[in-house]
């Protein structure tokens, strides 16, 4: 069978279930059919977890807003709530002060860089990396490997010896702990012993480092998890040096946020490229988790240059979409209009009066749906196979102008490349040149994979660009952070509605709000997990996960790490995208305005 | 699986760790329990002689900013946590293993450490329809949590989502998502809480467990002492201009500048119980009111619930503290001087009375009498 946007799909070999997937955010299913040749034929993605959190919104104060959105997810925390309060923003027609603008970016750029680097790191290395295999790397040689990469100062013999002697140790206990049944000694494993044991030097760094980099969020926004925001700016002071300064953001405060900046420049340029350029030379024929990337991309944009100016020219991250893999047109990408942006339920566990049909996110409608499809094998208390067929996922199905679209950083890396635009191009060209690889190179797993460590590095310099914007603004005599004209609801127009966006770590996220007296009256979120773990719409399209996982071999089946390889390449996060739920208007009429 | 009869120190000593280093990270944990030096060696003698403790860490409804925040720990480092400290051999969020692999772990470790493992829980079970609104490996995760929960030695509720329900649980509670103490009985179970819990203080409750052998000491609602006694309002550096009457008016107003109290902002922390005021997030950089934004009150029950963020506490009374705070302010504004010492005055009979009204376990305050 050939779906519609032209991937074959064969359900009649073995059917292999990975459920759960881990080293993702929230609670995500795949099930894939073999053929006699272990290479995938058919794929199913599903969101396992559902919360409603639009509903709970429903009746709020929208200042409240982006506290409740940024608990859709914990991974990439305070996208939802600066997306949250963008939205707002956007329907009672504030603005934001300069500072208010450059610090935001901040917050998103530091959210970048450590986010990034936990994925490589912590949630998708061990797809390329054997722990095990490390225990014999010679650590005389794994020295000499690090040296030939990268100037970073922890690669003497005695530091990779001391680090074997422990992971030794920690093996040989029999308690693995997390690494316990992991697929060591897989065959898909390519990696010689020394570049394990170098990897895994390097996880543990991360580790360490990655709490450095969110002390940024903690200065600006009090905590990280979960920092503060404020609608009309950012809820810190700056006093640089008054009556008080200790009490707000002041030199001390700033001088600690640039030294992280610095680090982080350092670790990225002397750990993680070095490392995923390294990692990737020995997976260059590992070509396998295209998808729908060499078709369909989207992506929002994100980071205004200027403050309050969203349009495409101000966006330090590119705008647009491209369909049909024709690099030449970069169309535009437009939140509100209704044709464009489109959700559809008909394999979703959700109910529409017209399932044939999408709808915008302003008038999207939802009610939780949950049936297993007549193929289904077991039951509510135990579901051993799915029944793709009928409803499968918690997730909806997204679709820009009818089309499934892959987003995240792979998407943002083509469509700034397609747009010529220096700043993606030329570490792309570079990356690639440095691995004698071609173009069409980047449509694949490793494609995603490498977008997102030249993505870190783009990140963690925009954040010294950003910051030092930040310091001319201040030296210019501008301490304002916050607008407040229209903090309260009496300034607010009777009804009003707004759309805000992001670009999250993971891709193009949006929300859309609707406020009537001074409360939201309906509250919508599209997040990047829906759009690349969306089940199939009405025309039978499959989205970017599935598609990704198609024509690649197993070697074997029990052992699937080359589906976790794919997936996770995605950077997944359930709880973000299966959250969705929209009241319909019998049940808006019922919810207590409070 | 010999390696379970290890013990801690014997670990760290294998895995390259000095004697010396050992018995500073003892002083370091002891310390960061606040339990003074003269401990470090009962630390290091409970470590030198007790297992390593098998962890299994579930999600069910959340939005994994407890595993975030876990790994954020500065003291001890979280990587000496998962390598040296506990087996944490369950954790979707980090562990190797996926799909029936993943699972397995579940079943062996349930067998073989049968009433010693730990099970820590981030976020929580909905009970709507089955259960069928968080389905992790095929199953509702109410059914996992209690096969997993009937065996441990203790139950962990990390967070909010598992201690009290947290955002899915906000009104009108779509999913029934409902607190794991509710529905885990026969095993006892520590509440966390926090959207999310402060790294250290997590890291702390582990260590402590670990060092001691057994739970912390808790409060009537079962959190423990030890960082959730006291109101964040109790030992907030910004507690002398709530006494003065200094009060931030409007965000990134004058006085916010001037780093004065956020009460008016809607400031939480009075009715908060948490260790952010002292222990501080991401190694003590800051806190939320250190920012410059009041605390939501994230630990504290259906916190979301509790009206808009920003409205001011109007349940201070029987003192009617917000009266007590804008007359306090009023005056300030006409006698500079003299109104300090009357409102130092008023906050302090402020703080009998509520003391006392303590005792009555209103509003959850039973251990605020820890002044």
């Amino acid at each position: 069978m050939q779906t519609p946007n032209g991937f074959n799909l064969d359900n009649s070999g073995r059917r292999v279930v990975v459920d759960p997937v881990t080293r993702i955010e929230g609670h995500l299913r795949l099930e894939v059919n073999v053929d006699e040749g272990n290479v995938i034929r058919n794929a199913v993605s599903t969101g396992t977890m559902w919360r409603g959190l639009e509903l709970i919104l429903k009746g709020r104060d929208p200042r409240d807003a982006w506290a409740f959105t940024q608990r859709i997810c914990g991974v990439c925390t305070g996208t939802h709530a600066l997306t949250s309060v963008r939205a707002v923003e956007d329907a009672l027609a504030i603005d934001i002060p300069e500072n208010a603008n450059l610090i935001r970016n901040i917050m998103q750029l530091t959210l970048y860089v450590q986010d990034h680097l936990v994925h490589f790191y912590h949630l998708h290395a061990l797809d390329w990396v054997d722990v095990v295999s490390a225990l014999e790397a010679d650590p005389k040689a794994t020295s000499a490997l690090a040296q030939s990469i990268s100037n970073w100062p922890l690669s003497s013999p005695g530091y990779f010896r001391d680090l074997k002697t422990r992971l030794k140790a920690f093996v040989d206990s029999g308690q693995l702990g997390p690494f316990r049944n992991g697929y060591w000694g897989h065959p898909a494993y390519r990696l010689p012993p020394e570049a394990n044991l170098m990897a895994v030097a390097h996880y543990l760094e991360a580790l360490d480092f990655q709490k450095e980099i969110v002390k940024i969020h903690a200065i600006f926004g009090g905590k990280n998890p979960h920092p503060n925001w404020l609608v009309g700016g950012v809820p810190c002071a700056i006093n640089l040096s008054g009556t008080g300064a200790v009490g707000a953001v002041n030199m001390e405060r700033l001088n600690l946020v640039a030294g992280i900046i610095d680090q982080s420049i350092a670790f990225i340029e002397q750990v993680y490229l070095p490392d995923l350029t390294a990692i990737a030379s020995f997976y260059k024929d590992w070509t396998h988790g295209g998808g729908l990337s060499g078709q369909n991309l989207l992506s929002y944009g994100d980071m205004p240059d200027r403050a309050n100016d969203y349009s495409a020219d101000s966006l330090m991250l590119p705008r647009g979409a491209i369909i049909g893999g024709d690099l030449s047109t970069v169309h535009e990408v437009d939140l509100k209009d209704p044709e464009q942006i489109q959700e559809f339920v008909s394999h979703s566990w959700y109910s529409y009066p017209d399932e044939a049909k999408g709808l915008h996110p302003f008038d999207g409608v939802t009610e939780p749906a949950f049936k297993l499809g007549p193929a289904t094998q077991g039951d509510e208390r135990h579901i051993k196979q799915l029944d793709e067929a009928a409803k499968y996922s918690w997730l909806k199905a997204p679709r820009w102008r009818g089309h499934a679209m892959e987003v995240g950083p792979l998407a943002r890396y083509v469509i700034g490349y397609a747009q010529g635009d220096p700043e993606f191009k030329e570490p792309v060209t570079k990356l690639l040149r440095d691995l004698e690889l071609p173009v069409a190179a980047l449509f694949t797993t490793l494609g995603r994979t490498a977008a997102r460590g030249l993505e870190c590095q783009w990140a963690a310099h925009k954040l010294k660009y950003s910051f030092d914007k930040l310091m001319a603004n201040l030296k210019a005599g501008d301490l304002n952070t916050a607008n407040t004209d229209k903090w309260e609801p009496a300034t607010w127009p009777t009804t009003s509605r707004g759309a805000g966006f992001t670009e999250a770590p993971r891709g193009a996220l949006g929300h859309w709000v609707e406020i009537a007296q001074g409360k939201i009256a309906n509250y919508q979120c599209v997040v990047p997990t829906t759009w690349n773990g969306s089940p199939r719409d009405p025309e039978g399209n499959i989205g970017a996960f599935e598609a990704a996982l198609l024509d690649t071999p197993l070697a074997d089946p029990e052992q699937p790490l080359e589906i976790l390889r794919t997936i996770h390449s995605f950077d997944p996060c359930l709880a973000c995208s299966t959250h969705v739920m929209t009241p319909d208007g019998q049940e808006k009429a019922t919810v207590t305005v409070r | 699986m010999s390696g379970t009869q290890e013990t801690f120190y014997d670990v760290m000593r294998r895995q390259g760790i000095s004697r010396r280093g050992f018995l500073k990270f003892c002083a370091l944990t002891s310390a960061s329990l606040g339990l003074g030096a003269s401990f470090a060696p009962r630390i290091a003698e409970a470590l030198e002689t007790k297992p390593r403790i098998p962890v299994i860490w579930l999600h069910g409804l959340e939005c994994t900013c407890c595993t975030e925040s876990f790994i954020r720990s500065a003291h001890p480092l979280v990587k000496d946590v998962v390598l040296s400290m506990i087996s944490l051999d369950y954790d979707d969020t980090i562990m190797a293993a996926a799909g029936h692999q993943a699972e397995a772990i579940l079943e062996e470790v349930r067998t073989t450490h049968k009433g010693r493992y730990v099970l820590a829980v981030e976020g929580n079970p909905p009970l709507k329809d089955g259960g069928i609104y968080c389905m992790p490996g095929g199953r509702p995760f109410v059914d996992t949590l209690k096969d997993m929960a009937a065996d441990a030695q203790a139950v962990i509720a990390w967070g909010s989502c598992a201690s009290w329900g947290c955002v899915q649980a906000a009104r009108p509670n779509p999913t029934q998502a409902t607190p794991v103490d509710k529905v885990v009985t026969g095993t006892p179970v520590l509440k966390v809480p926090g959207c999310p819990p402060i790294a250290e203080v997590m890291t702390g409750v582990l260590t402590y467990m670990l060092t001691f052998d057994r739970l912390p000491e808790v409060d009537r609602q079962g959190r423990p002492k030890m960082f959730y006694s006291q109101r964040i309002h109790d030992k907030c550096y910004r507690r002398p201009h709530f006494d003065a009457g200094q009060f931030v008016e409007k965000f990134d107003d004058e006085n916010a500048r001037k780093g004065y109290c956020l009460y008016k902002m809607g400031c939480k922390g009075p009715t908060t119980y948490n260790a952010c005021s002292t222990v501080g997030w991401n190694t003590g950089t800051s806190f939320p009111i250190q920012s410059g934004h009041g605390c939501l009150g994230c630990s504290e029950h259906d916190f979301w619930d509790k009206g808009p963020f920003y409205q001011r506490l109007t349940s201070l009374e029987p003192v009617a503290a917000e009266s007590t705070a804008d007359s306090v302010g009023g005056t300030l504004a006409a006698v500079a001087g003299g109104a300090v010492a009357a409102h130092g005055a008023i906050s302090i009979a402020k703080r009998g009375l509520e003391k006392r009204r303590a005792g009555t376990g209103s509003r959850g305050g039973e251990s605020g009498d820890a002044e």
